[in-house]
């Protein structure tokens, strides 16, 4: 069964929506909202829908939290948007916050921000007012393991956040320079995971952390699965284990595993979709071979098979970021992906095919599917 | 009274407004003085650490600074603008 979808899209150059009907068959364009702001997350609260927050900067000013309780009907500006303590002993300012996470069920109003300089603040009053978390941002380690200038070409930053359903105090980090942080007192404490997960790029390859977590994914149905998308290939780790494995290894040699994302399934715990990108020598990071291509595994990773009906046969070089793909909980299951060429692509097939949606926005930064109001 | 000029990129926080009055004795209480008016708008300019931010411009009259501790004389001007950049 399907209902209606709304896609809220962040761009370098503003923020769009885009409503389906009920059979996700048509589309509607709509936007933009803060044209020429940089929205580098825009999401909708599952657990109260009218309740929305963009991840905002521009070019020149200094970033914010734009707010809107209405359903995206209007919007406001945070009172007081995620900021280091004046003063604090390492001179890190937010430079933008990259990841926005509404909180776990029992915490209605919760949310947590994830920044550029990796740092971590949360919000108890729907995202008005932001503090930093100091187990992680005052951290011992802080500057081994999330250095301010540590980092990838958009800056050194918290690249996810994942809570357990089960638990409000058991959460899981992707970062891009201490891999995957673990907490189990929601955020006073916290530690590396990354066992067996690879760092090519440093000396010793597989270092307690330093690796590069471009995103992770709790399967919904099965908390302890989770899913990583790394800058050095896929993997998945079962809790209680440690050990990743790279289930990344049984895709095409000619492909690869590396990109920015990863998408569960709904309801299967075995199943999830990448969108490999080329990974070899200066990292292009477009489709490899101009032919782009989600890859579907329905076996926990042990095979991989490759889903582009619908996309281009040449010529395709699509780079897809890390929060531009994502997937609904429709059944089956709707799949919608963002380019940075401005063009949006969604499934409603599970992967099976694909069709453009929307073209000639901007650089596309976020996707996210959420009921439509 | 300090006369403020305020870039485009601003201009929402003053309703369109390019040129206001604020009050103080420094350039950083003068943006305190302008966010008590315009919430939201001080934090844009100026970072948490009191850095002016990498691609915001301040002048007092014809002088840049880029401390906010600079004193500005009552009857003065401070200036905001857009450093070239974009894309």
């Amino acid at each position: 069964m399907t209902e209606a979808i709304r896609l809220l899209v962040g761009t370098r150059k503003g923020a769009w929506t885009i409503e389906s009907d009920a059979a996700r068959a048509g589309w509607t364009v709509k936007g933009p909202l803060f044209l020429g702001q940089i929205i580098n997350h825009f999401v909708a609260d599952p657990r109260d829908p009218k309740v929305m927050l963009m991840a905002a900067s521009t070019g020149h000013l200094g970033p914010t939290i734009l707010r809107s309780t209405d359903g995206g009907a209007s919007w406001t500006e945070a009172k007081a948007p995620p900021a280091f303590p004046k003063g604090e002993p390492h001179g890190r300012s937010v430079n933008h916050t990259f990841w926005l996470q509404p909180g776990h069920a029992s915490e209605p109003g919760v949310w947590w921000a994830a920044t550029s300089p990796p740092a971590l603040f949360r919000s108890e009053d729907h995202g008005d007012t932001w503090e930093g978390v100091k187990g992680l941002n005052e951290h011992p380690k802080i500057l081994d393991w999330l250095p301010p200038d540590g980092g990838t070409p958009d800056g050194a930053m918290v690249a996810g956040i994942a809570i357990d359903p089960r638990d409000a105090r058991h959460m899981y980090l992707a970062t891009c320079s201490a891999g995957v942080l673990e907490t189990t007192d929601q955020g006073a404490t916290w530690r590396p995971l990354n066992q067996n997960v690879e760092a090519s790029f440093l000396p010793d390859p597989f270092p307690e952390y330093g690796q590069d977590s471009h995103q992770i994914a709790l399967a919904p149905t099965n908390p302890d699965r989770i899913w990583q998308q790394n800058h050095c290939g896929v993997y998945r780790l079962d809790r209680p284990g440690e050990r990743w494995e790279r289930i990344g290894k049984a895709m095409p040699p000619e492909v690869g595993d590396i990109g920015f994302s990863i998408v569960p399934h709904a309801r299967c715990d075995q199943t999830a979709w990448v969108f490999p990108m080329d990974g070899t020598d200066v990292w292009p990071r477009v489709s490899p071979g101009g032919r782009p291509a989600v890859y579907r595994t329905r076996d926990g990773g042990a095979s991989w098979e490759r889903q582009d009906n619908g996309f281009p046969k040449e010529q395709g070089w699509f780079t897809v970021k890390r929060q531009a793909f994502c997937g609904d909980a429709g059944a089956p299951q709707g799949l919608y992906l963002g380019t940075t060429g401005g063009e949006v692509w969604m499934s409603g097939d599970e992967g099976e095919s694909w069709r453009q949606v929307c073209a000639h926005l901007p650089e596309i930064y976020s996707v996210v599917a959420a009921p439509a109001p | 009274m300090i006369s403020v000029f305020v870039p485009s990129q601003l201009s929402s926080y003053t309703g369109g407004v390019t040129r206001v009055q604020a009050k103080g004795a420094t350039v950083g209480a003068v943006l305190d003085d302008l966010d008590r008016a315009y919430p939201g708008l001080k934090f844009r300019v100026v970072d948490e650490q009191d850095r002016v931010r990498r691609h915001m411009r301040l002048f007092i009259g014809p002088v840049e600074t880029r401390d906010v501790s600079r004193p500005i004389a009552d009857g003065g001007e401070l200036l905001i603008f857009g450093a070239l950049s974009g894309g």
